[in-house]
This record gives C-alpha cells, structure tokens and sequence, in this order.
C-alpha cells in the first residue's frame, strides 16, 4: 500500500499547461527522487501534494495521502496535515527563514500549533530536533536569528521545522542547490539520518541527476510536465532505455571536446600577474569606540595566467573566490598586493588607465536574467562594453559588431530587437557571454556561468565556451564550487580555502590526487554520476 | 543596539544645530526691522534704536544666535513681536490643542488602515479587494475640508453629537474637550487611513510573495494566522515610515481643518504669524516642527530596529 500515490494529476495555469497525467507513487519508508529539468513541473507537483499550488492553477486527477483524498480535502483539513504529517523543504535557504523571528519561534511554533503543547513544552522540542540537525544549544540557542546564521544553517533550521513533528511524508525540493559541495554532502547525509531514524517518506527533488541518484530507491523522470520514466534508480540510470533519461545522463557528464590549448608558455608575457593580494573587509563593532576587527577575505594570493589559459578558481562558498575575481576585474581594490595586466598595475591605474585593461577582460556572471537590464533590447545590452573602445563605433559599425558577436555564440540577427525576457535562461547565458566577448577580449571571468542551468543546456554552454577559448583564444578564469566544470573545460586549477589558495596544478592531477584537506573535501563531496549508479547497483543488486 | 541608539542621537541633535543656524539665518535675510514693526511707523529712530538696544538686535550675528540657541534649549523662544507675550506661551497654549488632536488623528488612522489593509492584501484582486482599494482612492482624493463639512453637517447639525467648531479648553474638562476634538480627528484621519491602507495593502503583498510565507503555510498555518504573525510585522518598515511623516504633519499642516472647526491649533498660530510679520513666532514654530520631526524620526528609526532584528546588528 503506497503512502502517497498521484493519478493523472493535470494542473493548468491559464492556458498553459504545467502538468500533463502525472502518476506517482510513494511506499511508505521509501524516497522517491523526482529529476527534471527547470519548468518540467517538478516544484508545481510537491506543491499540489500540499495544496499549495497558486490560486489560479487548475487542477485535476487525484492524489491521495495516507487516504485523504487532498484535492478533495477542505484548507482545514489541510492545515492539519501540512507540517504535520507532511514536511516540506524548500530550495533557498536564504530566504526561507521569517527574519524578525527567531529560530526557536520558527521551529517552535508549528509544534505548537498541531500539538498545542505550551510554550515551553514546544521550546523543549524545538530544542532537541535542533540539537538533532546539528545545531547545539551553546553555539545555535533559539533566541538566535536567521541572519546569524549561514546557508547550510539556515536550510538545517528548514529541515528542523519540516522534521519537528516526524512526517510521514518529507518533500524536499532541490535542498541543496543553492549550498556548496561540502554542504550538500552534509546537508544530504542528515536528510537520509532523519529518514531512516523516523521512517520517513521523501519526495526528493532536484535537477542533478548524481544526487538524486545517491538518495533515492526509485526515480520518476519529468519532462515538459509528463512522466518519461519511472523505476528503480539504479536499473532505470544503468540501462538508459529511454531516449530522454539517456539524454540527461549524457549531458550531466558532458565533458567538451577541446583542442590542445594553445598556450604560448614560452613567451614571457603574462596575462594576469597576481602577486601578494590581501583584501581585509571591516568586521562588525564591539562597540561604538572600538576599532572594528577586520575580516581577511583573500590572504597573501599570487598566480599567474598565460595568454589563452582555462583555469579553474574552486572552493567552498564564502572562501574569498569571488573577492578575488572582483580585484582581477579592478572592480576592488586590493588592501595590499599587487595585480598586473598585461604589464599594467592595474590596482594603481587611473580610471583612464583602465579603460584599456576592462576592454580586454569581461566578465560572465552565474544568473543570467539578473546581469541584464530588462528594459533594454539585445543590441543595447550586447554592445554595453563598446564605450570601452578608443573610437566609438556608429551606428552600423556597432549593429554589425553585435551580429557578429550573436553569431558566434550561436544566436541570429533577428535577436537584435528582442528584450532579456523573450530568450530562455540558456540562450541568456549565450547573450551574457556575446556580451563578454564583443570587445575581443584577452581575459574572461565567469562566476558559476553554469551553475543556474539545466544540464542539457549547461553542456551547450560549456561546449561554447570551449569554442571560443579555442576560436578567439581567450583566457578564461572560472569560479566554481562544481567540479565537474572544473575538469571539464580548464587545463589548471587553483583551490582556494578560508581566503588562501591551498593547492594548484593540472586540474585532471590535483582533483585525482588532492593533497590538502580542502581540496579532498570539495572531491570526496562533489557528486558523481558514475559513482552514485556504481553504488546504487551494488546496493539494488 | 547602543551603538545604533547613540549614533542615531548624534544625528539628530547634529539635524537640530545645522537647522537652527538655517532658520536664524533666513530670518536674517528677510527685510524688516523687527524693533521698528513693534514700535509702529511712526516712532523716532532714537526710540527704535533705544529698544534695538534692549533687544540685543545690535550685537554681533553670532553672539545673536549663540543667544537665540542658548534660548531655545531653555525653551525661552523671546517675546512676539505682536502679541507682546512671551511666545513659549502662545505655542503651549496651541500644543495643547495640536497635539492632541495629531495623536488621536494618527490613531485613527492606524486602527483604520492597518486592518483594511490586512484585508485588502488576504483578499488580493477579489471584489472586497477592489472595493476596500476603491474607498481608499477616494479617501485619497477627497479634500478634507470638504469631508470636514460633512462630518459637521452629520454629527454637528443634524445628530447634534458633537460641537460643529470651537475648543472649551482642557479646564472645562476633559470629555467636552475630547468631544470637540473628535470631528477634525476624523476629518485629518480618513485621508491619512487611506493613504496608510495602502501602503500597508502594498507591503503585505510584497511580503506574501515570500519564501518564508510558503515556509509558514507549509506548517500548517491557516493563512489568517500567516499574515497576522509572518507578514504583518515583516510588512511594518514602509507602514513606520509613512507614520512618521504623517504624524509631523498631522502636527503642523493641519490649517484649513483648524480653521474649518475654529481651533485654536498651532497651524493658525504660524499662518497669522507670517500675515503679520510676526518673525519670532515663526522662527520658533519652525524650530519647534524641527525638533519634533527629528524626535518622531528617532522613535521611527528605533522602531525598525524593533521590528526588524537584522538592524540592530548592523551598523
């Protein structure tokens, strides 16, 4: 008898229809990933099942829970099941969380609100599933707030409000997402401790097809709101027999096809030329009168770059990658160091001086929609960074640059007039990098550009770079905690760690072999495809 | 939490000092010799000197405004140059009415738009919702001297409730005092509810929209409760803000319903100041209205800290 079985769920939203017959089903014990790519109507599914879809969904099928029959089920009913017997958890840590309330509040107050315990009672409880998702009483008491914590904090407080009164049924919906490889890790392991320990149900969503496969026992494939397959994880990944769910694996472990770099390692003139960079932030106050302790977010950082190098910048969130980037863009300003470009200091340069170095470096960031101006067409956008130029180009001059740049990364000349909102997040990421690249540039810093995409489109994206590193021969510098990316398309690798770089080489040496701690971790952390079916198949014979 | 208290003082009393020194300036400008209006035209210029003298209007500027400041933080704002009385008499004799009639006026507003924004936003794009938003355009739009008139009309002429106009004073007791503050209460309220309603409609739904709105719901809160728990207080910044700037004005722009209810309110006080070049009067008035928006900016500026637990961490 399944805990939660779904029949032809349909669900529309004006004329668009999300869901299309949807069938799921879910024993009681068992975890059930759901993959899919983004708008395949994965979220819109968990939602149903709460019936938290948006008032203006239609809906049709069944869905049945334990017996209830939800659709049918009156708000009332559904108060009493939500956070009760059903937990959910969602993607974004940050903003999950009420920030005037704090932790003990939050997780308190759904324990107290199904149980109607006292407040202390429920404080008390509150207390120990706490103290359960690793967050103990000395360091995480519940008088703390949100913003004092960190995003695997945050989602552990989420995974503590949809766990507190042991669910039957768990959905999480791409939990770990928006957190770092080692944090995902942890943050999956405590999923599956609680699982177990309470005999929980999980729904398990998320577009990365290496993790659904570490967590779940069967796997349902969505596309374009229909079921493609479903079936025991490791049998239905091994075989591949549907054309889609081979698609998917495929492109998850896509790597490009890439010429030999053609790295001048001879000449003597680096690109990029980092030596000795500090960067101290301004920490919080003691007090009024107190000097505020300073927070080192990169220390004592050197590298260099040859001309038409791919180098990996990895490491965890928050260990100053992105600091970093931002100085090499001349976008900060080093606290102590020196950064050459091509000869120039650019830490010590004017404004003027600068005009050149930023014409030769550009920068591809990891949201794509969010780097556009949505009011402004594709050719206003894409020929941005033509102020740089010494001599403005007119009008025509400027219409043909942008042609050119759409063409090469794969987009028309009927694109021109088009705004942001009319292309999909792939096609996006295709204009960001146009964007990079109009002003032929020797340098390209790309901050996750593939971390907000599907894999079927983020393999595109990364074949693309990969042409153009080969085509144009730009340097590219990639931060990322994904290092799949990493070994994909860069020839050397940097990891960073708490704002120094720990370990540097051959991306393919360092990550087979990591000598360092930090390093062993983002490796042993990071999710593999190959490795999860392998497991699996040992584990579902 | 100290620190953003003390550093919120500092700003203030620094808005008070660069205030006072703008305002004495100005009114140094201004044509006039405030010795000769109080005399009238036809004193001798020795009888006007004589009293200029007395005045103090001869010494240095700055010996002047040290003077005049020195004053104001004794609240001793000098003498009206009409009147003849001193004017820390005259304006307590109008804050009594003003301020009164701005505290209930801003109450009343609060306890309107608050719930009807609540409302407003549960009930987003449904008919309540557009009727509820209709009402408050309306109340918007409608010049409050007007719905002054019929408010008298109603209550005064016709239930006969109320006093049409006019203020007993606080020594004939304290319901006839209230009773006749209540109608032009109402009349500066409604508008300011309006307004205030939808700020709040507007901040709730923004809030809606949140992840931690879907986090609250997925507990098993009824949507009631959401709002009143996780989105009220979260919607509170802009509501705050609104406040504030309502209550300096509800203090000060309130002449046409002073005059409308004949009250004797501060509003008056500074109009026929101006009419008839009463400059001192002005001149404390002004700086008066500046300490009080400085003080309402400060209790508003604490109050985010109160709602919001990120503001009393951060610098």
């Amino acid at each position: 008898m399944s805990l939660l079985s779904i029949e032809k769920l349909s669900l529309k939203i004006g004329n668009l229809s999300v869901l299309k017959d949807v069938d799921l089903s879910i024993a009681p014990g068992e975890v059930m990933g759901l993959v899919g790519e983004s708008g395949s109507g994965k979220s819109m599914t968990a939602l149903a099942i709460m019936q938290l879809t948006p008032t203006s969904a239609r809906i049709k099928g069944r869905i049945a829970f334990n017996g209830i029959d939800i659709l049918g089920a009156t708000e009332q009913q559904m108060c009493a099941l939500r956070g009760d017997d059903i937990g959910m958890v969602f993607q974004e840590p940050m903003t999950a969380l009420n920030p005037v309330k704090t932790i003990g509040e939050q997780v308190a107050e759904g324990i107290r609100w199904h149980t109607r315990a006292s407040r202390a009672e429920a404080e008390d409880r509150a207390r120990k599933i706490l103290d359960r998702v690793g967050l103990p009483d000395q360091k995480f008491p519940l008088t703390r707030y949100p913003h004092e914590l960190s995003g695997g904090q945050r989602q552990r407080v989420a995974i503590a409000i949809a766990c507190a009164l042991k669910p039957k049924l768990l959905i999480a919906d791409e939990p770990t997402t928006a957190l770092d490889v080692v944090l995902q890790a942890q943050i999956l392991d405590l999923l599956r401790e609680l699982v177990a320990e309470n005999r929980m149900s999980l729904l398990f969503i998320s577009h990365d097809l290496a993790v659904v496969t570490e967590m779940a026992d069967r796997i349902t494939i969505l596309r374009q709101g229909s079921v493609t397959e479903t079936g025991e994880t490791a049998r239905t990944l091994s075989d591949a027999n549907h054309p889609y769910t081979r698609q998917l694996a495929l492109a998850s472990m896509h790597v490009p096809a890439r010429a030999a770099p053609h790295i001048d390692a001879s000449g003597p003139d680096l690109l990029l030329d980092v030596a000795n960079v500090t960067r101290d932030y301004p920490g919080r106050r003691k007090s009024l009168f107190s000097k505020p302790e300073t927070v080192r977010a990169v220390d004592d950082v050197s590298l260099t770059m040859r001309p038409g190098a791919s180098v990996a910048l990895v490491g965890r969130s928050g260990c100053g990658k992105s600091t970093l980037a931002r100085m090499i863009l001349a976008l900060d300003k080093p606290t102590s160091g020196t950064i050459k470009f091509r000869g120039l200091d650019i830490t010590r340069a004017t404004d003027d001086e600068l005009r050149r170095p930023r014409r030769n470096m550009q920068v591809v960031f990891q949201d794509p929609y969010g780097s556009f101006d949505p009011r402004h067409t594709v050719e206003r956008l894409i020929a941005e960074p033509l102020h740089l130029l010494d001599r403005k180009p007119d009008r025509k001059e400027r219409r043909d640059m942008v042609v050119r740049a759409l063409h090469e990364v794969g987009l028309n000349r009927s694109d021109l007039d088009k705004y942001p909102h009319e292309f999909s997040g792939g096609q996006r990421q295709r204009l960001s990098i146009a964007r990079a690249i109009i002003t032929r540039p020797k340098l390209v810093v790309a901050d996750e550009p593939v971390s907000a995409l599907d894999v079927s489109i983020r393999a595109q994206i990364l074949d693309l770079f990969a042409a153009l590193n080969h085509r144009l021969g730009i340097a590219y510098l990639f931060i990322t905690h994904d290092l799949t990316v990493a070994r994909a398309i860069t020839d050397d690798v940097l990891v960073m760690h708490e704002g120094r770089i720990v370990e540097r080489g051959k991306t393919t040496e360092v990550l087979a072999n990591p000598s360092t701690k930090a390093t062993q971790a983002l490796v042993s952390a990071a999710p593999d495809l190959h490795r999860a079916i392998a497991r699996k198949l040992q584990e579902q014979g | 939490m100290t620190a953003y208290l003390l550093k919120r003082l500092l700003i203030g009393a620094a808005t008070l000092v660069v205030a006072s020194v703008v305002v004495f300036l100005v009114l140094e400008v201004v044509p006039g010799d405030p010795a000769r209006l109080m005399l009238g035209m036809n004193a001798s210029d020795a009888q006007v000197e004589l009293l200029r003298e007395q005045m103090g209007l001869n010494q240095p500027l700055v010996w002047r405004y040290l003077d005049w400041a020195r004053g104001l933080l004794q609240l001793d704002f000098g003498k009206s140059y009409t009147y003849s009385v001193p004017v820390a008499d005259l304006i307590k004799e109008r804050l009594v009415v003003s301020l009164p009639l701005a505290v209930i006026a801003l109450a009343l507003s609060t306890l309107i738009a608050i719930p009807v924004g609540l409302f407003a936003a549960a009930r987003r794009g449904k008919a309540s919702d557009t009727a509820a938003m209709a009402a408050a355009q309306i109340g918007v739009a409608m010049p409050n001297f007007w719905f002054a008139l019929l408010l008298v009309y109603v209550f005064a002429v016709w239930l006969r409730l109320v006093p049409a106009g006019g203020f007993p004073g606080w020594s004939a007791g304290i319901w006839p005092a209230l009773k006749a503050l209540i109608l032009p209460a109402v009349a500066l309220a409604l508008p300011q509810a309006a307004i205030l309603s939808r700020v709040t409609r507007a901040a709730l739904i923004e809030v809606l929209g949140e992840d931690y709105i879907r986090t609250a719901r997925a507990k098993g809160m009824p949507m009631r409760a959401v709002l009143w728990r996780h989105a009220l207080r979260n919607a509170m910044i802009p509501v705050l803000t609104i406040m504030g700037l309502q209550f300096a004005f509800l203090l000060a722009g309130t002449i046409i319903i002073e005059n409308v209810f004949y009250l004797p309110g501060l509003g008056r006080l500074v109009f026929q100041a101006i009419t008839q070049r009463d400059l001192i009067v002005v001149e404390s008035v002004v700086m008066l209205l500046v300490a009080i928006v400085v003080l309402v900016n400060l209790v508003v500026d604490l109050s985010y800290a109160l709602v919001d637990p990120r503001l009393r961490t951060r610098q």
